[in-house]
């Protein structure tokens, strides 16, 4: 006989009563863990979604608004380039993408076209002074860049310049033309293309896109910038941002960094997402109250009903010697039990559940959590504790010769 | 064992009732004392504060020398626990565990290690007749099994003191003897016993006898008057 064995043949003695306790706490444990667990998934899924939808933080000068960028594709103001520099070497999470734009209007064949100037990765890592500090130090966590979303091709090496806004290497001699670019002046691959006096090889027709990316050709910066004679100036920085850290404050830290800048973020897509994940939080937090109130009042009541019906099996071991902190302990080991089981359990129909319904509910494929473990088997044998404290103390205060002479 | 002008009252619908009044009472070692008297008459009280499980009102209650009272509820526990054996009219089973597993509690609670529960618990039930009943649970075994194993079970830390409250009172005739037969057993070992008691013939079974009658003792037969024996006899506690 030892401690164990006495209050795990008690639970199995009166096991309808026990069995409410546990179904509430592993319905409650499942539900929290099942939504934890879907809303992980959807946030990971909406992020690449976004994170696909191309740049999301748009740096422009301070006269220009984001109607005016999107709506003329170009403005005359300008800042200098060295605010891309000290970007790259601050210490702000979520910019894995810099993009620096100088756009000029050029006609060709008597069509206006835009010519953009764009800074290839290669020319960051160049740069001796930025290598090992600032984003290139980070460790590539996945953000601001094009993640596999199921179901969709992986991007080529074009369409990184669509999606992502940055392209590996581009000589100065060579651009990149948009769809209807090509159509129109009916160049493909390979050709050469004359502009403001350069010549220049297209090395891609980019797919069409249905934006004004479709009429622009772009080139290097530095051969735009001298092409339009104004030193070395930009008039926009394009940054595919995380969603998480946008939320997080990424654009009042870019202010504080470029204060003579405006930061503009995609607000509509970025909110939403911030408050479908606060919805969900809010809701997990709601789900995790329940389970505190009921749950916990279901064990404590539960308790307090088993001290009362075992008070002459109490009465009868306090007679045979067992002092209070056998009581107390026992009663304790029975719910430190009961939180184990519930948790447990609550973390595999929760998965279960998690993994089923992710794809019905949300549309997106659900991976059990085995973190999630850990966390609903603590939070599961917290309140079978913390519930179960005064019912055991009761337990163990019980005057011994009234539970005898009473029953 | 020795009580020194012990009372003790309860409050009952506003009205104080004297469960023991101003009793005292010397019980020496080996002795098998029966405590007799009308319902209320505070025979149950008497045990459970000889028990240690009663603290009265006023008066000492000493075991060995010590006041019982004048310990922590822990302590008397721990007494409890090496000196002393309840035996109930109820048996009072834990009705969840094996018949063995009964015996094992207190050899639980003093700290044994489980091969020698089983081992010490097996023979109390074979030494009852129980040998063959060893796995079965309180509901499964008849009310005088359920006695007999009450009984095992007191014997099971090998206490100096055994308090049995009506321990033949739901029990046949022919039971009842049975279980007198294991008392006087148990006494013969040397040690004391007391026992309250409605029925005469079990009385009669002890050296002596005690009558209560509204919480005082009115009278002992077949033994001496407290105050005589004090110097005479062997006290065990």
């Amino acid at each position: 006989m030892h401690l164990r064995k006495l209050v795990w043949r008690e639970m199995f003695e009166r096991k309808n009563q026990l069995a409410t306790s546990f179904l509430a706490i592993l319905l409650g444990i499942a539900v929290v863990v099942s939504i934890k667990n879907i809303t992980f998934f959807s946030e990971k899924a909406v992020a690449a979604q976004l994170d696909a939808l191309g740049a999301n933080v748009l740096i422009l000068p301070k006269s220009v608004s984001l109607q005016d960028y999107y709506s003329a594709d170009m403005q005359n103001d300008e800042f200098p380039e060295e605010y891309v520099q000290r970007l790259a070497l601050s210490d702000i999470q979520g910019l894995d993408n810099l993009s620096p734009k100088l756009s000029l209007p050029v006609k060709l064949k008597d069509r206006s076209f835009t010519l953009t100037g764009i800074l290839p990765k290669s020319e960051f890592q160049a740069k001796a002074m930025w290598s090992g500090a600032g984003i290139f130090a980070r460790p590539a966590e996945g953000c601001g860049t094009v993640a596999d979303v199921p179901g969709a091709l992986r991007p080529t090496a074009k369409e990184t310049l669509v999606r992502q806004r940055v392209i590996e290497d581009l000589s100065d001699t060579e651009a990149l033309i948009g769809a209807d670019v090509a159509t129109l002046l009916g160049t493909k691959e390979g050709d050469s293309l004359d502009v403001l006096g350069r010549t220049f090889t297209v090395t891609a027709v980019l797919p069409q896109t249905g934006t004004v990316d479709d009429s622009r050709i772009f080139a290097h910066l530095h051969a735009v910038q001298d092409m339009a004679g104004k030193g070395p100036v930009i008039n926009a920085i394009e940054i595919v941002g995380c969603c998480k850290e946008i939320s997080g404050g990424l654009v009042q830290k870019i202010n504080k960094l470029l204060p003579d800048a405006k930061v503009v973020t995609v607000t509509q897509v970025v909110d939403t997402q911030v408050k479908t994940n606060g919805m969900m939080a809010r809701l997990s937090l709601i789900f995790l109250g329940i389970i505190v109130l009921v749950g916990g009042a279901s064990i404590a009541n539960y308790m307090y009903a088993n001290v009362y019906e075992r008070r002459r099996e109490i009465g009868t071991l306090m007679a045979l010697g067992a002092g209070s902190g056998v009581i107390l302990k026992m009663f304790l080991l029975k719910a430190l039990l009961l939180g184990l089981a519930g948790g447990v359990c609550g973390y595999i129909l929760g998965t279960v559940l998690a993994v089923a319904l992710g794809p019905r509910l949300a549309g997106i494929p659900v991976l059990p959590m085995p973190v999630l473990v850990v966390w609903a088997i603590g939070i599961s044998v917290v309140i079978a504790l913390v519930a179960s404290y005064f019912p055991a103390r009761r337990a163990a205060r019980l005057d011994p010769c009234a539970t005898l002479q009473e029953v | 064992m020795r009580l020194e002008s012990v009372s003790k009252s309860y409050q009952h619908r506003g009205r104080t009732v004297a469960a023991l009044d101003n009793a005292s009472l010397e019980i020496p070692a080996g002795d098998f004392v029966a405590v007799v008297g009308p319902s209320g008459s505070g025979k149950s009280t008497l045990l459970l504060v000889l028990g240690g499980m009663l603290s009265p009102s006023t008066g000492k209650v000493h075991l060995n020398g010590h006041s019982l009272y004048e310990l922590s509820p822990n302590q008397r526990a721990e007494v409890r626990r090496q000196k002393v054996g309840f035996v109930f009219q109820t048996f009072n089973l834990v009705p969840y565990l094996t018949a063995l597993e009964n015996v094992q509690i207190p050899l639980y609670l003093a700290g044994v290690d489980e091969p020698a529960q089983k081992e010490r618990a097996t023979a109390l039930l074979e030494r009852v007749g129980l040998g063959d009943r060893l796995d079965h649970k309180p509901p499964e075994l008849s009310i005088g099994q359920q006695q007999r194993v009450a009984l095992a079970r007191v014997m099971a830390n090998d206490p100096e003191i055994i308090l049995a409250d009506e321990p033949t009172g739901n029990l046949d005739p022919e039971t009842g003897q049975q279980i007198l037969d294991l008392l006087e057993d148990i006494n013969r070992e040397g040690r004391t016993i007391v026992m309250v008691t409605h029925d005469p013939r079990a009385a009669a079974r002890a050296k002596r006898t005690l009558r209560l009658h509204e919480g005082r003792i009115s009278s002992a037969s077949n033994g001496v008057p407290a105050a005589t024996r004090r110097d005479s006899n062997r006290t065990m506690m």
